[in-house]
């Protein structure tokens, strides 16, 4: 893998290979104290995997726990006035807990006590993550202790309380950015004392293999839901699919079981935060470069001794330094565009699906509904665009609040 | 034959054990971190590892990462410290291994790295995120450069798998003494010295224990079985506190 990252031969969908590489991507980059267990998860996969009791309890705690399928939901209003494509929501806000999240989180506690693990950590930027992780851990009762950075705890209080209300302990993290990629590392160190009874279910698809497979295989019912949502309710496939990326999850999940479909464009949106200059944002694949970070290779922003930068976002669920390793091979493919939208796109996109659909969408969502709006001005009404709606905005209303104070005073 | 060779070649011939410390890089600054190894080699350790500071070190516990956090906010730069360690070769002659992070010798290149390291006077590296499974291109160089490429086992390591990384290793194989981070421990594990010795039949490799070492109980436990002892936190931890000592 040294510095090739080519993609030869035909564009692998199935992957990754027992390596975990998509591509030249992906990997297992971590202390040699994690290599069993990952050995032990990736073989404990596999055989739930082929498992019908496990794809049918699972299958039956998505329906009536989590509450899918999730709906397709024609924006007609905001159609209307953007005057372009027609305008669909993939409506993962109105799951239980009100992300996507909680898809990833269910089957990954099944899993757990598949392999008689009692105890769980999780990591959260957002909050969406650790509460969907405290919500499937108080369902199966298991112990969870959920890494936080504290500069997030701050901007989501609402989800610091509820998780704590779901009986998961919230340990603070006051390590370098004080924000989603320093709980990484925390709940990576967790993990390497506690590895023998301790589950760590990764909230995106990053981190090593098996990790960003695992978290995509779950979150590939909203792809899958789509494509046969879009077949009833609009007779085809969509021409174009539009997801936000942080460690991208959504967009896996998304985009996933769309890949094969090559008259499907995708689009995956990053944080542009403020600007495209060092540290004002959150977007690996349009301005970072291929490197290590958290276990996988994948894009990632580091200067050039191969640290970490600084990375900001209005949003914390896409305030993170990488990228799951599968979207660098899509990347590198061409197979899905990246693109990025500013924290002020983000905001205006926010109250325009606000106001015009009864929908408050959560601001990691509004990045995709900002290009999504954008690219289906451009386009002839006969076209459709899915726009995936990852998470709804309730937990955000007080920090838009009060960036709104500081705008206005400004 | 690496330094590295050398040492425990002489020190196995006269029956001694090697004492192992780790610094930090420009803790709290390339100065003061020279003149802790200068004082290392004159006190008599055998070898020094140096660790260079990233700004996400998952195998490290609060001591050492709060030690590289303070250096990268002193701005340390990765060149820098090879020039540092450049400038102390000609008046220390005890090994210095790098303890890196692979995104940093990555974003080198693996080459760029290996070669650079060399030049500065570095022996060898200990890259502490990278599994065998992924170590290929950086063991190749390695082997072509004669740098040494020191390889872990940990209490999770299963036994063939051991065996395995005793082969790909160069050096001295690093064994983790418990399941964890690095960091100061009261206790050892009791099955340690037993684990050691196992393996000591199987590889003619030295074997150096670190993580979590301390105390003068823990280098009489585990000095008959091992060939070096490595401490870390416990010396990071009182150079800081020399260093603030000093201040007030």
């Amino acid at each position: 893998m040294n510095g090739g990252t080519s993609s030869e031969g035909a564009l692998q969908v199935g992957g990754p290979d027992e390596r975990g590489r998509y591509g030249a991507f992906g990997g297992r980059f971590v202390p040699e104290t994690l290599t069993s267990a990952l050995e032990q998860l990736a073989a404990q996969y596999e055989s739930a995997t082929a498992d019908s009791t496990f794809q049918d309890e699972l299958d039956d705690l998505l329906c009536h726990y989590v509450g899918r399928p999730s709906p397709l939901y024609f924006a007609k209003r905001l159609t209307r006035h953007v005057g372009g494509a027609q305008i669909w929501l993939k409506r993962e806000d109105l799951n239980h807990t009100g992300a996507h999240k909680i898809n990833n989180t269910v089957g990954q506690a099944l899993l757990t006590v598949r392999m008689g693990k009692r105890r769980v950590i999780a990591e959260t930027g957002a909050g969406q993550h650790g509460v969907a992780t405290a919500t499937a851990c108080a369902h199966f009762g298991l112990d969870c202790v959920v890494y936080m950075g504290e500069e997030d705890i701050r901007r989501q209080a609402p989800n610091v309380a509820s998780m704590q209300m779901l009986g998961a302990e919230v340990r603070p993290v006051c390590s370098g950015s004080r924000t989603l990629r320093d709980a990484v590392n925390e709940a990576m160190r967790d993990w390497m004392s506690s590895v023998e009874q301790t589950h760590y279910i990764l909230g995106s698809v990053v981190g090593p293999h098996p990790f960003p497979r695992i978290v995509r295989d779950f979150q590939a019912v909203i792809g899958r839901e789509t494509i046969a949502q879009c077949r009833r309710q609009l007779k085809r496939l969509p021409d174009l699919v539009v997801a936000c990326v942080g460690g991208g999850s959504n967009a896996a999940g998304m985009f996933h079981p769309l890949i094969s479909h090559s008259e499907v464009e995708l689009v995956g949106v990053e944080a542009g935060g403020r600007g495209s200059q060092a540290g004002q944002h959150a977007s690996p694949l349009c301005l970072g470069r291929p490197g290590v970070l958290h276990g996988s290779f994948s894009y990632v922003m580091q200067d050039e001794d191969g640290q970490t930068s600084p990375v900001h976002s209005i949003s914390a669920g896409l305030d993170y330094p990488g990228v799951g390793p599968e979207h660098s091979y899509w990347k590198e493919t061409g197979r899905v565009e990246y693109t990025s939208c500013t924290d002020n796109e983000a905001l205006d996109a926010f109250d325009l699906l606000t106001r015009y659909e009864g929908i408050i969408p959560a601001l990691e969502s509004s990045h995709a509904v900002a290009r999504g709006v954008r690219l289906a001005a451009k386009r002839p009404s006969n076209q459709a665009i899915v726009i995936c709606l990852s998470g709804r905005g309730d937990k955000d209303a007080a920090e838009i609040a009060r960036l709104r104070g500081s705008r206005e005073s400004t | 034959m690496s330094a590295i060779d050398q040492l425990f070649d002489t020190l196995r011939s006269t029956g001694r054990k090697a004492l192992m410390p780790f610094v930090t890089a420009g803790d709290p600054s390339l100065g003061f971190t020279m003149d802790v190894i200068r004082l290392f080699a004159k006190r008599g350790c055998h070898l020094c590892e140096l660790g260079i500071p990233y700004s996400d070190p998952i195998a490290d516990g609060p001591v050492i990462q709060a030690s590289y956090t303070r250096a990268l906010q002193q701005g340390v730069k990765l060149e820098a410290i090879f020039q540092s360690v450049a400038s102390l070769r000609s008046q220390v002659a005890m090994p210095l291994v790098g303890m890196v992070s692979y995104s940093i010798v990555y974003r080198q290149g693996v080459d760029a790295y290996v070669t650079r390291a060399k030049q500065a006077g570095l022996s060898g590296a200990i890259v502490p995120e990278l599994p065998i499974e992924e170590a290929g291109p950086l063991a190749e160089v390695c082997r072509r450069e004669q740098f040494s490429l020191i390889q872990l086992v940990t209490p999770t390591t299963a036994w063939d798998r051991a065996l395995r990384i005793a082969e790909l290793a160069t050096g001295f194989l690093y064994f983790v003494s418990v399941t964890g981070v690095t960091g100061e421990r009261t206790q050892l594990p009791s099955d340690l010295v037993d684990k050691v010795g196992r393996l000591r039949e199987r590889t003619d490799l030295p074997i150096c224990i670190g993580f979590g070492i301390s105390k003068p109980e823990h280098v009489r436990m585990l000095a008959p079985v091992a060939d070096g002892l490595i401490v870390g936190s416990a010396i990071v931890r009182r150079v800081a506190q020399a260093k603030s000592d000093a201040r007030s």
